[in-house]
């Protein structure tokens, strides 16, 4: 009774701060609130027992990739109409992907739930913590799918680094080889100088 | 099995009041001497870089000057709290006390002695982990809502700085878990009864060590602080309090990844050798002489070495520790698997 209630308290927190994210003029802001609605998804995931989830959850999208969102959005100088106008250009791309997303959450739910008997089957409830469970689960019934996620986002960190990587010309660099190699004879040159007599 | 309830029997024991006073306790017996550690820490840094550099430091105020961080507190205190007309009040304010309050909260796992801990959580060093992972938001809000060009690259220095050294840390603590085979502090604590992890893994310890000190901005790799082109960094903007609270956290922080050091590597609360009159010294006691210890070498690389550049600072984060640390966690499970001497969890 009294977790539930905590438990819908915070569910409502993060419905709260995710329309926060989309409503918020200021893009810092967004971010600032998508922090939110991410810690308080950790704590659901606490009232559901999942310690291990909640603190992932924290270390990666909290700790590393709201990071770089705030990291990029700071730097950008958008003005808040600029960013409205946006906003309504890529309303239609938005709403379709909302609804194929929400589609697939339906499917799952509805139709298909053989998939998700079979994870709460496979929950060895006996076992000490959640950690450990989710590693009996995760490297055994699902160690193909595991896999195939590490190689999408293999590809997706390649596909980053291609995006990016560009050689310029005429840069300055360090060579940290030469710096390493420099000896004192090559930089330093010794002089005695006679006295009432140097520069 | 239910963790809030796990953690609200460890924490807060039973719904009862008496318990619920206790826990108030003991949450002033960590708090209270760790903010007097952080005050003496402040006094210790320029003792002994003084003495590093044959010079004095403070030491008029009080018997060796050991009133002096009192007096700087006060001096704080009754300073103006100045806050710039274009910065944003609400996050400029809300930076200090975010850092202030994590390098606080943190401490809530970290097991002082046997059966001496706040919260003993399943998941205790992820939580750390997830914690220190966050001090980095106090430092680019403050950088931000400065409205200050310096305030803000110092903020982005930082927050670069703090995610690239993050992964090495990340992969190192996993190298750990692995030899450990738990993910509470106390369990890892207990694995290195017979050997601390500090010298099966001493590449390892000394890799940490070195991430530590640019995860918390500290000498050689203190750029978000360069004051000879930034000023002072995201806190340029800073007075008063609101800069003591920054202060306090940078120096408490130092505080937390030394304990959390010797939670990993030097065997926590162990004795050095597990023999009579050692033994016989409280846990706590060890603790406290090998943070000190972990916090002199802070001190004496501050004293010792220059500050890095910063395209060498990354390069040592992205291209020597990353793979480093990645081999050696493929080496160790290697080695733990081939000689099936892999921890079995409880």
């Amino acid at each position: 009774m009294y977790y539930s209630i905590l438990f819908y308290i915070f569910s409502f927190f993060v419905i709260l701060s995710s329309i926060g994210v989309i409503t918020s003029k200021n893009p810092v802001y967004c971010v600032l609130y998508l922090i939110l609605a991410f810690i308080n998804s950790a704590i659901l995931f606490l009232f559901l027992n999942a310690e291990f989830l909640a603190m992932l959850l924290i270390v990666v999208y909290v700790g590393a990739v709201a990071v770089l969102f705030l990291f990029v959005v700071m730097m950008l100088n958008i003005t808040i109409e600029e960013k409205k106008s946006k906003f309504l250009k890529f309303k239609p791309l938005s709403v379709i992907l909302g609804s194929i997303i929400l589609v697939e959450f339906l499917y799952f739910l509805i139709i298909d739930n053989s998939t998700l008997e079979k994870l709460s089957n496979t929950q060895n409830l006996e076992q000490k913590n959640n950690t450990i469970s989710l590693g009996n689960i995760l490297y055994t019934d699902f160690a193909l799918l595991f896999q195939m996620c590490g190689v999408i986002l293999l590809v997706a960190m390649i596909g980053a680094i291609v995006l990016t990587l560009r050689k310029r010309q005429g840069i300055k660099k360090q060579i940290i080889k030469n710096q390493v190699d420099t000896k004192k004879e090559d930089v330093i040159e010794v002089v005695s100088v006679k006295n009432n007599e140097g520069a | 099995m239910n963790f809030i309830n796990d953690f609200g029997i460890s924490v807060f024991g039973h719904s009862d009041f008496s318990y619920f006073i206790i826990i108030i306790l003991k949450l002033l017996a960590i708090v209270l001497p760790l903010l007097i550690s952080v005050a003496y820490l402040t006094l210790a840094e320029r003792r002994v870089i003084g003495l590093m550099q044959l010079r004095k430091g403070p030491n008029v105020v009080g018997p060796f000057g050991l009133f002096q961080p009192f007096a700087d507190a006060l001096k704080l205190m009754s300073k103006e709290t100045i806050i710039p007309r274009e910065a944003n009040k609400f996050l400029f304010l809300l930076a200090p006390m975010i850092t202030f309050i994590l390098a606080l909260i943190a401490w809530a796992v970290i097991p002082f002695d046997e059966n001496n801990v706040l919260a003993d959580i399943n998941v205790g060093i992820l939580y750390l982990f997830a914690v220190s992972s966050l001090a980095v938001y106090g430092i680019i809000i403050a950088g931000w809502a400065s409205n200050s060009k310096y305030a803000f690259l110092g903020a982005l220095r930082s927050a670069a700085q703090m995610v690239s050294y993050e992964v090495s840390i990340g992969l190192i603590i996993i190298t750990v878990l692995l030899c450990a085979g738990s993910l509470n502090l106390t369990d890892i604590v207990n694995a290195q009864k017979n050997v601390w992890f500090a010298i099966p893994l001493l590449p390892m310890f000394v890799m940490f060590f070195i991430s530590v000190l640019a995860e918390t901005n500290r000498a050689p790799f203190d750029l978000p602080e360069g004051e000879s082109e930034l000023v002072a960094g995201y806190f340029v903007e800073y007075s008063s309090m609101s800069f003591a609270l920054f202060f306090l956290g940078e120096y408490a922080n130092m505080i937390l990844m030394s304990a959390l050091t010797v939670t990993l590597f030097l065997g926590g609360w162990l004795p050095i050798i597990d023999v009579y009159p050692l033994n016989e010294v409280p846990g706590v006691i060890w603790f406290i002489i090998k943070i000190i210890f972990i916090l002199f070498i802070f001190l004496w690389v501050r004293a010792s070495t220059p500050r890095y550049r910063y395209d060498q600072l990354m390069r040592l984060g992205w291209k020597i520790f990353l793979p480093f640390s990645l081999i050696w966690v493929v080496l160790t499970a290697g080695f733990l698997v081939f000689f099936d001497i892999l921890p079995k969890s409880i």
